[in-house]
Parts: C-alpha cells; sequence; structure tokens
C-alpha cells in the first residue's frame, strides 16, 4: 500500500513541473509586462528598461524559470492588481467561504443523488427513474448561473425564504476562531450565527450541487443496473441470502466503486463552479474575488487560482486512486 | 466481395497484396462478408436509434434548432438591432413590453424585437458549437491518435511516446475547463472567436483521452494482430484497421461537447468574455445581459436560457441515445 502511495506521488512530479512550465510561458505571453504596470504612463522607454533589469526580466528564460519556480514553491503567487496584497494572503482569507459552500454543495449532491440513483435504478421504468433520469438531464444542460439568479429571485426575493447574499447577516456579532462561519458558531455555541450561516449555504448550495447532483444520480443508476445483472447477485440471490444483504453488501459495495471516482473529480470542479455561483450571491469566497479578478484582468490572481485549482485536482486524483485501492484490491496489483 | 488476387501475384506491389490477404482475413472474420465490419456496427446503431423516443425526441430538437439556425435570415420578421420600438421600453422605470401581435415574444431592454434576436441568435449559437467542438475534436484527436498509434504500434519507444503525450493530456485536464477559457479569453480579448476557441480547447484533452483509449483496446483486438503478422505496415494499420473502429466513442463525446460548448459559451458571456458586439446576438450574451432586469422583466433572460436549454437537452439526448446504441452491451 505505501509503496503504491509512494510510486503515485512520485507520478505527480512530471505533472505538476510541466504544470508550473505552461503558467510560466502563459505569463510572459501576458499583454503588458510589469514595467507598464508599476510605472506611471509617462514614464520614458530607458525607466522601463531599467525596472525590467532590476526586476530580472532580462535574465535569460531558464534563469527566469528557476526564480519563477522557487516563488511558487515557497508560497509566493504574485500580488493581487486589484488590493495590492499578496495573492496567498487573499485566497487564504477567502477558502473558508468556499471551503463551506462546497462542503454544502457536496453533501447536498451525495445525500440526495445516492438514493436517487439506487431507487431509479431499483424501479426501472417507472415514473420515479423517468423523473431522476430527465432531472439529471436538465440539471446538466441548465448554465449554472442562470440556476442561480433563478434561485435568487424565487426564493430570496420573492418569497423571502432564504436570504439573497453574503455569508451572514449584516449586523450579526459573532466570535471569529477559524473564519469558518458554522465551525465557530458550534465551537462558540453561538446558535444564532449557525442557523444564520446555514441560511445563507442553501440557496448557492443547491446553485452549486445542480451538475454534481446530476452527475452522481446517473452514475450511481448506471452502476447499480449494470452489477444487479451480475452473475454473482443472482447466485446470491439464488442460494437465499436477505435481501438487505444482497442489496448492500453485493450490490451497493461494487456499484459504489465508479461513484467514488465521480465524487473525487467532482469535488475539484465545486470550486471552479464558485466561481459563477459565487458571485451570483455575493457570496464572499474564492470565486467571487476570481469572478472580479476576470472582470479586472487580474492576472496574477488568476493564474493563481489556476494553479490551486490544478494542484488541487491533482491531489484528489490521487486520493481517489488510494480510495480506490482501498476499496478494489485489483487496482493495487497492477 | 473481395478484390480477386491477380492472376501473376509476382506482378502485384508487395503491399497491395498484403492488403488484399488482410481484407479477405477481415471478410471471413466477420459475420457479414462484403459490407465490412463497421458499416455493420453503424447500421445496426441507426436502426435501434430508430426505435428509441429519446433518440428521435434529440434529433427532431437538434433539426429544428439547424433549420432556425441556418434559415434565420427568412424567419427573423425584423433585424436584430433595429430598435424601431425604441419608445417604449423604459427599463429605468421597470417598463416593459411584453408579447404581442407584431413583436411575438415582446421587446427587449432597448425596444429591440425578442424573437427575431431570438432567431438570428440561434446561428451564432450553432456556429460557438459547432467551431468549438470542431477545435476540440482536430486537435484532441490528432494529439490521441498519435498517443493511442505509438503505444499499439510503436514497441517500448511508441510507449514513451505515448506517456509524454498522456502527461500533458493531464495537465490539461487538471485545468478547469472554465479557467482554461479565460486564460485563452484574456489573452486574445473579448469576442466570438475567443469563446469558441476557449471552449474549444478546454475539451482537446477529453477528446484525446477518449480517442487513446479506444484505439489501445481495439489495439489488442486479433484483427490487428493478424495484419501485424501478415506485414501490413504500421500506419497502414493505425489509419485503416484501428482507427476508424475507435471512432465510436468520439463520436458520441461530439454530440454531448455540442452541448456543453454551448453552456460553457454562455458562462464564458456571463463572466464578459463574450462577443460584444450587439449586431450578431448569441443566447449567452442576451442571457447574461438580461440578468440586469430579473426581478422587473424575466422573460428577456428565460427565452434565450429556454434556448440554450433545450438545445443543449437535444444534443445530450441524441448523444447518450447514440452512445446507448452504440454500447456493445446493449445490442442484440
Amino acid at each position: 500500500m505505501l509503496r503504491f502511495i509512494v510510486r503515485r506521488l512520485l507520478q505527480l512530479i512530471p505533472t505538476l513541473g510541466g504544470l508550473s512550465i505552461l503558467l510560466f510561458v502563459w505569463l510572459q505571453r501576458l499583454p503588458g509586462g510589469p514595467e507598464y504596470a508599476l510605472l506611471p504612463d509617462d514614464a520614458t522607454a530607458e525607466q522601463r528598461a531599467a525596472l525590467r533589469r532590476s526586476l530580472g526580466l532580462e535574465e535569460p528564460v531558464a534563469v527566469q524559470y528557476l526564480a519563477f519556480l522557487r516563488r511558487i514553491t515557497q508560497g509566493d503567487l504574485g500580488t493581487s492588481i486589484q488590493t495590492g496584497r499578496p495573492v496567498l494572503e487573499e485566497f487564504l482569507l477567502r477558502f473558508p467561504a468556499t471551503f463551506e459552500l462546497a462542503v454544502t454543495a457536496m453533501l447536498i449532491a451525495v445525500t440526495a443523488g445516492l438514493p436517487l440513483g439506487y431507487l431509479a435504478a431499483r424501479r426501472r421504468g417507472t415514473v420515479l427513474d423517468f423523473a431522476a433520469v430527465g432531472g439529471s438531464l436538465l440539471g446538466i444542460c441548465t448554465p449554472v448561473f442562470f440556476l442561480a439568479f433563478i434561485l435568487k429571485v424565487i426564493f430570496a426575493e420573492r418569497l423571502g425564504v432564504f436570504p439573497s447574499a453574503f455569508r451572514l447577516s449584516p449586523g450579526l456579532s459573532r466570535t471569529d476562531i477559524t473564519g469558518f462561519v458554522v465551525l465557530d458558531g458550534l465551537m462558540t455555541r453561538e446558535w444564532d450565527v449557525v442557523t444564520d450561516a446555514l441560511a445563507h449555504l442553501v440557496l448557492p448550495g443547491l446553485a452549486l450541487a445542480s451538475i454534481p447532483l446530476a452527475v452522481i444520480t446517473r452514475m450511481t443508476r448506471a452502476s447499480v443496473l449494470e452489477v444487479m445483472g451480475e452473475d454473482y447477485v443472482r447466485t446470491a440471490n439464488a442460494k437465499g441470502l436477505h435481501r438487505t444483504t444482497v442489496r448492500t453488501r453485493h450490490v451497493l459495495r461494487n456499484a459504489l466503486l465508479p461513484v467514488v471516482t465521480a465524487v473525487g473529480l467532482l469535488a475539484g470542479s465545486l470550486f471552479a463552479g464558485a466561481v459563477l455561483t459565487e458571485s451570483v450571491f455575493a457570496f464572499p469566497g474564492i470565486g467571487s474575488f476570481v469572478y472580479e479578478a476576470t472582470q479586472n484582468r487580474d492576472y496574477p490572481v488568476l493564474t493563481g487560482f489556476i494553479l490551486l485549482i490544478a494542484t488541487m485536482y491533482v491531489f484528489i486524483n490521487l486520493l481517489v486512486d488510494i480510495s480506490y485501492s482501498l476499496l478494489d484490491p485489483r487496482v493495487r496489483a497492477q | 466481395m473481395p478484390t480477386t488476387p491477380s492472376t501473376n501475384p509476382s506482378q502485384v506491389p508487395l503491399h497491395q497484396r498484403r492488403a488484399a490477404k488482410v481484407d479477405r482475413l477481415a471478410e471471413l472474420m466477420g459475420e457479414r462478408g462484403d459490407e465490412g465490419h463497421g458499416a455493420g456496427v453503424w447500421r445496426e446503431a441507426l436502426q435501434r436509434m430508430r426505435r428509441s423516443p429519446m433518440a428521435i425526441t434529440g434529433a427532431a430538437i437538434v433539426a429544428l434548432f439547424v433549420v432556425v439556425a441556418l434559415l434565420s435570415e427568412f424567419i427573423a420578421p425584423y433585424g436584430a438591432t433595429s430598435q424601431t420600438w425604441g419608445g417604449e421600453v423604459f427599463p429605468n422605470r421597470n417598463e416593459f413590453v411584453g408579447p404581442r401581435a407584431e413583436n411575438w415574444l415582446g421587446l427587449d431592454h432597448l425596444g429591440r424585437d425578442m424573437f427575431s434576436r431570438m432567431v438570428i441568435g440561434a446561428r451564432q449559437t450553432l456556429l460557438v458549437g459547432v467551431v468549438a467542438t470542431l477545435v476540440g475534436f482536430l486537435f484532441g484527436a490528432l494529439l490521441g491518435g498519435a498517443a493511442g498509434a505509438c503505444s499499439v504500434l510503436g514497441g517500448r519507444w511508441g510507449r514513451q511516446v505515448d506517456n509524454v503525450v498522456m502527461r500533458v493530456i493531464d495537465m490539461m485536464l487538471a485545468m478547469p475547463t472554465l479557467l482554461l477559457a479565460v486564460t485563452v479569453a484574456a489573452l486574445v480579448g473579448p469576442s466570438l472567436t475567443t469563446v469558441m476557441v476557449a471552449v474549444g480547447v478546454a475539451q482537446i484533452p477529453i477528446f484525446a483521452r477518449l480517442l487513446r483509449g479506444a484505439m489501445i483496446s481495439q489495439g489488442s483486438r486479433e484483427y490487428v494482430l493478424a495484419a501485424e503478422a501478415l506485414g501490413v505496415r504500421r500506419h497502414r494499420i493505425a489509419l485503416t484497421h484501428i482507427l476508424p473502429n475507435s471512432m465510436g466513442p468520439v463520436i458520441v463525446q461530439s454530440t454531448l461537447t455540442l452541448a456543453t460548448a454551448i453552456i460553457d459559451a454562455a458562462a464564458l458571456s456571463y463572466l464578459g468574455l463574450g462577443n460584444p458586439d450587439a449586431s450578431s446576438p448569441e443566447w449567452g450574451t442576451m442571457l447574461s445581459e438580461a440578468q440586469r432586469f430579473l426581478s422587473s422583466a424575466p422573460s428577456l433572460a428565460v427565452y434565450p436560457a429556454l434556448g440554450i436549454i433545450i438545445t443543449a437537452l437535444g444534443f445530450t439526448l441524441l448523444g447518450e441515445a447514440l452512445r446507448e446504441a452504440l454500447d456493445p452491451k446493449l445490442r442484440k
């Protein structure tokens, strides 16, 4: 097992290395280098050249790349043009909000998608099956930001059931310990903060959950259907095992393998999806920040975000592989 | 029937004789003689699709969309930019004009005919979908096909090449689709071309992985072994034997990609990277423009959104039906 993990970790090195090269090349190609961003418009060509030299931009490309690599491995992703503060600091400040949102969305998607997909497979051809399949198709085909707007207009503006923006109602006092609002509220027993924060998570969570929910429902359904047709399920039924035993031990356990992979990969995509959802609900997380960065062409923030997402994706992939090998011994042997 | 070997074999070039042999071998292996394996699979799939309500619904939606897009000039009663009724709409005072006899879907926030804009927008939307899918398909198939062919036929050296190409593809996969698109758009500036290229580039790794996977699984089939044993050139095996048999999943994916491309393009327009030119409206741009009036005039956003959803649904249904029809497990 340990050898498997170490081998997979070693395989990450070329991927991450190549990714850093891609990002570096992209940064080099950007129009208007720092000599335009840092100096006033009326600066002379000599001044710009001097600044380029002092920033090391006249060095050979290889040297520049190594310097870039040193900076990003030390966590220096540059400075945000919008706020003038280090990008990493801005991300860390907003990370708890996005993390809470992503966890909410994943919880909604998994707790609704797994049973729905399972029931749809068990009652294949019924109204429930049709609704589950049709609903998930619709979920995949609806633009996330439009769904977010619709939810906001109906449930926040028309019905007023849920708040329409931010993480907490303004004016609510709370003790900040970790930056995770719900967790802090639970730790300090400020129940009004917990309920308020949860109410703020419902609508953006639903919008963000739409695509994972659809994918999980469909995958679970397809996977359960496939496993139910397997010989070993018929054998288990034939030898008189209890229905529940067959369904949990034989069907579900095997059917959930591909779903685990999907859940892992979807978790990574949630952070990217948050860009659209958070901006609609003015949710103060990384997504809103990146949305503003796309509006203002804040390149350091964008590159930082790509690096963050890509690294996360690569590590989530690793976790998926590891959990897969725990669930399925055949993978380890390869 | 097979090409009968020449009466004097020594006069026919060696590779032609080999090819003829392989053709005969493939024929002997195939269940139906002169039809060839590939044609049979596709014909069977088509027959199954004709019986599937999912496929028929999808095909009907797609056909309607394509017809409207192609004939938009003749269908749209007014121009996309003509603000004939500009004096009747006041977004500031929440005064909008709903559906009426001369404007079937009402007017937008600048007093332009909504129906005409939807019809003309269909063409732009189709263009975005098709071009983006083509970009992803062509480059993805090139990369994946090369990697797959190298892996199957190139021996140890080929597997190295495959490994390198796949690492690059993995890196591209690690970048979120939307962000990849944003970076392309950031480099080139907002325009329709940007959206098409950006969405297409983001699809390259998916196509590449699919084709490579299909080619590798075809590579272990007996017919490839037979062709190799007969000494058929490797590029010929790759191009005329493995490739045609590996195209199924890629074609299914293209249909599905048409749907995602349209949705992704809408998201890019929402991020402000879409086409700023109002004379050629695109549903994504119309949708993001209409968001501002969502609480006072929801129909302005609902029409383009419905357009996107229904079209995407059509392509998805068609793609899924095709996938099911081609699935060997469901055959017979």
